[in-house]
């Protein structure tokens, strides 16, 4: 052992040093966001929970064309086609994404030709009960009307891209 | 009924039932809490007889130390009482008379013991009062008695240093680790940078 | 009658015939209980606060301002949880442990004097009533691991006994080198010996009280003792008794609820106790670093909790700085290091102080 070593080991020079150290970044400025009152920047590419979109005049997008059952590699997505009552045109009876089986691949989105199923921006939709992420054509519905300013917003940004 | 006296009742009391229950208690690990307990008991009897420090050292040494240890080998023993309870009537009469005895020895003892009236002034320390009994046991272990002292002191260095020798077993080819050494690496002293040629090799 | 009127004018201070005027013990006890438990509550928040900070988060901040309330929530969650008792556990040793380890950590305030002769009871042998309550300590841990019946908390308690039983021979070495400058064992005289007499005193300044502590001319006492601290109570580095990447939680394993927040309340005001220690035996206790006036008015309860505060930021840092000790090298540096360091530095002190007659002689020197 080294008189160095010796002194150095007593005056525990490398914990004096590593103190130093983190005292540094203890005065560094935190990069912590404060979640639930500031939110961290969202993509407009960012997939989060899925809405059925309407045309400006009210009238819902989906057409019923099940590519986006089909191409769902977690097979979330069931949907009944058939006539609706007043117009006879073809729209879904049922259209039910189950929130649990879902990967956010954002497959449907990409296969849906007429942008009807879309993932939002939102990612705070956290239930008390499995039952709840079971999302019915109304729930979806419902997420369209909510979030179609922050949806159209991103894939009008996200378009030139594509 | 004065506080100390109320004190020395309770202190008792617990003292002896925890004693019966070290024996009584089915679980050897019980037993050995029970023991503590009257370790316990016995340092707070100190206490009210006025050796504060001899009380304190019976917690630190008896119950901080040596129970630990007792504990710790009660513990890993996993001792199953039960088989060893069986045999336990067959030995009860010799454990009753030797019992007896030991009573009757004791009865005897307690019951023909006088105090000599000379024993105060046949005490070889005077008892001064104006000492607390920490710095009255320090002046007496370490002047008068320092032969003494020093020369259990060299007993119990013994009798550590045998039980080292005893199991202290070194293996040969085993490898081990040695920190300082390990701290005092540098680079240079352990890597060299060769330059190799292409083609040749070291 | 009497015995029960003297009983409760003992504990009270209110005597049911004749008068009593001092205050009672059990207010003054109750004084500190609350004191300690609500600044035990800011220190654990402190502590979780200095860690997130080294590691640049900025840790609790959602209960009251700057999340000074944090402590307080928690203290309600865990009444208000379950407590689990695992079957196989032995029902009553479970529930004892955290009861004596909490029970302990607080009897052992009983005797730290925070402020002139402001010690609950100011025994004339208080240091070694200190060590007692801390070498006891390691019965909490070593009862709640057995009693869970299950194989981590038993492994975890095992360390610990060892860990625990081992850096106590070196606390009490450390002890025994401050003793021997101070010829006394009560705490208020170890402070007070550090206020009257040392360094500064040699070198003619003795306003300059902070040279006169102890820290200074038993510097290498002071670390070990500082390290066999974190040892003893199990802090980071040495938190192998719930090293949680191998034993889950060490002994806490299958504790819950209220007993659980026993054990945490108990961990941290022994450490508390510790800094106390280090406080009192090396940084001169109650008395301002500087004696002239703006440093004399500031009260010396405050002086004290101040380097006490100060102690446990160093303490807290510990556990940012240093990785987890392995186990075997626990026991090394404990043995073969500090053991022998601690020894060697109780008789070159002792050597020192009786050819020099320095040393503190009840103020008369």
């Amino acid at each position: 052992m080294r008189a160095s070593q010796l002194v150095n080991t007593l005056l525990m020079r490398e914990f004096v040093s590593s103190f130093f150290l983190t005292m540094r970044y203890f005065f560094a400025p935190k990069p912590t966001i404060n979640y639930p009152f500031e939110k961290g920047q969202v993509s407009p590419r960012f997939r989060g929970e899925h809405a059925l979109r309407r045309y400006p005049n009210g009238e819902e997008r989906c057409i019923a064309c099940k590519l986006c059952e089909a191409v769902c590699p977690a097979q979330a997505i069931t949907i009944e086609a058939g006539p609706r009552q007043n117009d006879g045109t073809r729209r879904t009876v049922r259209y039910d994404l189950d929130m649990v089986k879902c990967i956010y691949c954002g497959f449907c989105q990409e296969a849906c030709p007429v942008d009807a199923i879309v993932e939002g921006p939102n990612f705070e939709f956290a239930t008390e009960t499995r039952e709840e992420l079971y999302f019915s054509k109304e729930k979806l519905l419902a997420n369209g009307d909510r979030w179609e300013r922050e949806i159209a917003a991103n894939l009008s940004a996200d378009a030139p891209y594509r | 009924m004065t506080l100390p006296l109320f004190f020395f009742y309770v202190f008792s009391a617990i003292a002896v039932a925890s004693a019966v229950m070290v024996v009584a208690a089915r679980n050897p690990v019980h037993a050995v809490l029970f023991l503590i307990l009257v370790f316990f008991n016995a340092a707070g009897l100190f206490m009210l007889a006025g050796a504060e420090f001899l009380s304190l050292i019976l917690i630190v040494v008896y119950v901080g130390a040596v129970a630990v240890l007792f504990l710790f080998v009660v513990m890993m023993l996993d001792v199953d009482f039960a088989s060893l309870r069986s045999g336990m009537l067959q030995y009860a009469p010799i454990g009753v008379v030797v019992g007896l005895v030991l009573l009757i020895e004791l009865l005897l003892v307690a019951g023909s013991f006088v105090v000599s009236p000379e024993v105060a002034s046949a005490s070889v320390l005077p008892i001064n009062n104006g000492v607390d009994n920490t710095k009255a046991l320090g002046l007496v272990l370490y002047t008068r008695y320092v032969f003494l002292f020093q020369g259990a002191g060299a007993v119990l260095l013994v009798a550590m240093i045998g039980a080292i020798v005893l199991t202290l077993r070194h293996r040969p080819n085993v490898k081990r680790q040695d920190p300082v050494k390990q701290v005092a690496r540098r680079a240079s002293e352990t890597m060299e940078v060769v330059k190799v040629k292409s083609g040749q090799g070291l | 009658m009497d015995f029960i009127n003297s009983a409760l004018d003992y504990l009270l201070g209110i005597p049911i015939l004749g008068w009593g005027v001092h205050v009672g013990f059990v207010y003054k006890a109750l004084l500190l209980l609350v004191a300690l438990l609500v600044f035990t509550a800011f220190i654990l928040l402190a502590d979780r606060k200095i860690w997130a900070a080294v590691q640049i988060r900025r840790g609790p901040n959602v209960v009251g301002p700057f999340g000074l309330l944090q402590s307080f929530a928690d203290l309600l969650k865990f009444a208000l949880k379950e407590a689990v008792i695992p079957a196989g556990a032995d029902k009553v040793l479970f529930i004892l442990a955290p009861l004596i380890t909490a029970t302990l950590a607080l009897g052992g305030w009983a005797v730290v004097p925070v402020n002139d002769g402001w010690a609950m009871a100011d025994l004339n042998i208080g240091i070694l009533y200190i060590l007692a309550i801390s070498s006891l300590g390691v019965y909490g841990v070593i009862i709640g691991g057995w009693a869970s019946n299950s194989k981590y908390p038993f492994l975890g308690s095992l360390r610990s006994a060892a860990q625990m039983v081992s850096y106590e021979v070196s606390i009490g070495l450390v002890i025994i080198t401050v003793l021997l400058c101070v010829g006394s064992l009560n705490l208020n005289d170890i402070i007070r010996a550090q206020y009257e007499m040392g360094l500064a005193h040699m070198i003619g300044l003795p306003q300059l009280t902070f040279l006169n502590w102890f820290w200074l001319p038993l510097f290498p006492m002071f670390v070990v003792f500082y390290v066999s601290a974190l040892a003893e109570t199990n802090r980071p580095p040495f938190d192998l008794a719930e090293g949680e990447s191998e034993l889950v939680a060490g002994f806490m394993t299958e504790y819950s609820s209220t007993p659980y927040m026993l054990f945490m309340l108990g961990e941290y005001i022994s450490i508390l106790l510790m800094c106390a220690m280090t406080t009192v035996l090396f940084l001169g206790g109650w008395t301002s670093p500087i004696d002239l006036p703006p440093f004399t008015w500031i009260p010396g309860f405050i002086w004290f909790f101040l380097k006490l505060s100060m102690v446990f930021f160093m303490i807290a840092m510990a556990k940012a700085i240093v990785p987890r000790y392995r186990y075997d090298q626990l026991m090394r540096i404990g043995w073969k290091v500090f053991l022998p360091l601690s020894l060697l530095c109780v008789i070159v002190v002792a050597f020192v102080l009786q050819l020099t007659g320095w040393g503190w002689h009840g103020g008369v020197a």
